[in-house]
């Protein structure tokens, strides 16, 4: 029996989801992991396209910064930033985008700005950044969040994106998808030796559960080797 | 015409209390040692423009020089949160910041649009999102598709500050690798400060490198390794570790008072 992580879960349950050749927007951290097994594994003609401008880059190693010098090196192009969001995302090139943030709600909108009211916050998160623009013109958007019901709230303290792009919630228990009715996170997918009753616990609002929830298969040696030998060489330090 | 001039003659003579600043930098060449020169003369009520505040950033206002941060995602990456702007927002230490953001695709069209003299820029975006209610932006309607689209205000700054790696003699620059938005910030800024890692007889082209001649700037400045804790590409590395180590000195106000005190403000580290 291999160990993995509940992150290792993660990465593997999103990187499944890319068919080679799939055009993905990544962020750092577990998109980052998510993309670059994908390109290890099954899907070696992945495109990796880095909001730094970075269009086809194939790091090695996992970089800290969405702007590491590694990304620019192997990339097939560097174009501005300008570019980047104008003609390539706004342009509707990008396949599936790639999200975290603080708060998630029933319909996939999510908070990355602020906990508490917006005038005193209790905390200040980092904000939008490319997010609103990332589910609203790639094809599809994944967000990878772990499940807690402080994340998982019936209400958001800030919309910074609107959830009508999400197609996927990746979370360390399960995937939620929205429904094709009325768009709300449905349970659809429980990772191994988890549970619903554990995801509904972990929600802030009351789960809906599907008739038929899958059991997702636990990673492969093949893919727990290819997702390490991504960490970066001298330091431990990857966060989402 | 580019001036070849110390950057602490630069920062002087073309920053001044109150204006609008944006370094810029998309977490490679960012002007640390130029926002250093900044916090040693002491600019105060500044509008700082930046899409990432990063440590730059931190230490700025951290050391009170801004009133003012317009950006669209400030964080320390990969690591985690800025302490110091966060202090300051949460808690208005050293002092308040009024706060003006944006998304990355709407500053980046505020860039462009300053840079092209528009006076605004067009995003497919902010739709369905509380940020409409926070920031400058407007919806319009396209005269020929009657498509709603968001308008947001060009960003003309008073001086606009970057990082390259290399200049000539008659102050022509060129930067090259990941580029953001460093061309839009100069041609869109009153007045511009470029450091430089060095000064060659003659710049050799490099395809995909972005070049400024020296008609549109107005200080060039010889600053080797003014991008650490960033990276020159071809000159050295981004010091991830110091990154990391970031969270951990600027968390307590007193360990960051006495760093800056350290590594910025003491006669050692102003000599550098």
């Amino acid at each position: 029996m291999t160990t993995y992580t509940a992150d290792e879960m993660m990465a593997v349950a999103a990187a499944r989801r890319l068919r080679n050749g799939t055009v993905c927007f990544v962020g750092i951290g577990l998109p980052s992991q998510a993309a670059n097994l994908a390109r290890a594994t099954h899907a070696p003609d992945c495109v990796l396209i880095y909001e730094s401008g970075t269009i086809g880059a194939k790091p090695d190693r996992l970089p800290l910064s969405i702007g590491d010098g590694e990304l620019a090196e192997t990339a097939d192009a560097v174009v501005s930033v300008p570019e980047i969001f104008s003609y390539w995302l706004q342009g509707g090139r990008i396949d599936v985008g790639f999200l975290g943030a603080a708060q998630i709600d029933r319909h996939g909108n999510l908070n990355s700005t602020v906990i508490g009211d917006y005038e005193r916050p209790k905390v200040r998160l980092p904000g939008a950044g490319g997010a609103p623009e990332i589910a609203a013109w790639c094809r599809e958007t994944f967000v990878m969040l772990r499940h807690s019901a402080r994340a998982f709230v019936q209400r958001l303290d800030f919309r910074t994106t609107d959830g009508a792009g999400v197609t996927c919630v990746i979370t360390d228990l399960g995937v939620l998808e929205p429904d094709a009715e009325d768009g709300e996170l449905v349970l659809t997918e429980l990772h191994p030796d988890a549970t619903a009753e554990e995801a509904r616990e972990a929600t802030g609002w009351e789960l809906r559960v599907a008739a038929e929830v899958r059991t997702g298969s636990p990673p492969t040696v093949g893919e727990l080797q290819a997702l390490r030998a991504l960490r970066p060489a001298n330091q431990d330090t990857v966060r989402v | 015409m580019a001036e070849i001039v110390p950057l602490a003659d630069a920062v002087r003579g073309l920053v001044h209390d109150g204006d609008v600043v944006a370094l810029e930098g998309f977490t490679h060449l960012i002007p640390h040692a130029a926002g250093h020169e900044l916090i040693r003369q002491q600019r105060r009520e500044l509008t700082l423009v930046r899409m990432t505040p990063d440590v730059v950033y931190d230490q700025m206002i951290g050391m009170g020089c801004a009133s003012k941060l317009v950006f669209s995602w400030g964080g320390n990456p990969g690591v985690g949160s800025l302490h110091r702007l966060r202090d300051a927002v949460e808690r208005g230490w050293p002092e308040p910041l009024e706060l003006e953001e944006h998304s990355h695709a709407g500053m980046a069209a505020a860039y462009a649009a300053g840079a092209s003299g528009f006076p605004f820029g067009v995003v497919r975006g902010y739709e369905g999102t509380d940020l409409v209610e926070r920031t400058r932006v407007a919806s319009i309607t396209c005269p020929f598709t009657g498509e709603q689209v968001a308008a947001v205000p060009a960003i003309r700054p008073d001086v606009g500050i970057i990082h390259a790696q290399q200049a000539d003699e008659r102050g022509n620059v060129q930067l090259w690798g990941i580029c953001g938005v460093q061309k839009e910030v100069v041609l869109a800024s009153s007045r511009t400060i470029v450091t430089v890692e060095e000064v060659v007889p003659e710049l050799e082209w490099r395809s995909g490198a972005v070049f400024l001649p020296a008609w549109i700037l107005t200080a060039v400045s010889v600053v080797p390794g003014g991008a650490h804790p960033s990276y020159a590409h071809g000159y050295y590395t981004r010091d991830n570790a110091f990154y990391v180590r970031w969270d951990e000195i600027s968390r307590d106000r007193d360990r960051f008072r006495q760093w800056m005190d350290e590594h910025v403000l003491s006669p050692e580290a102003a000599a550098v």
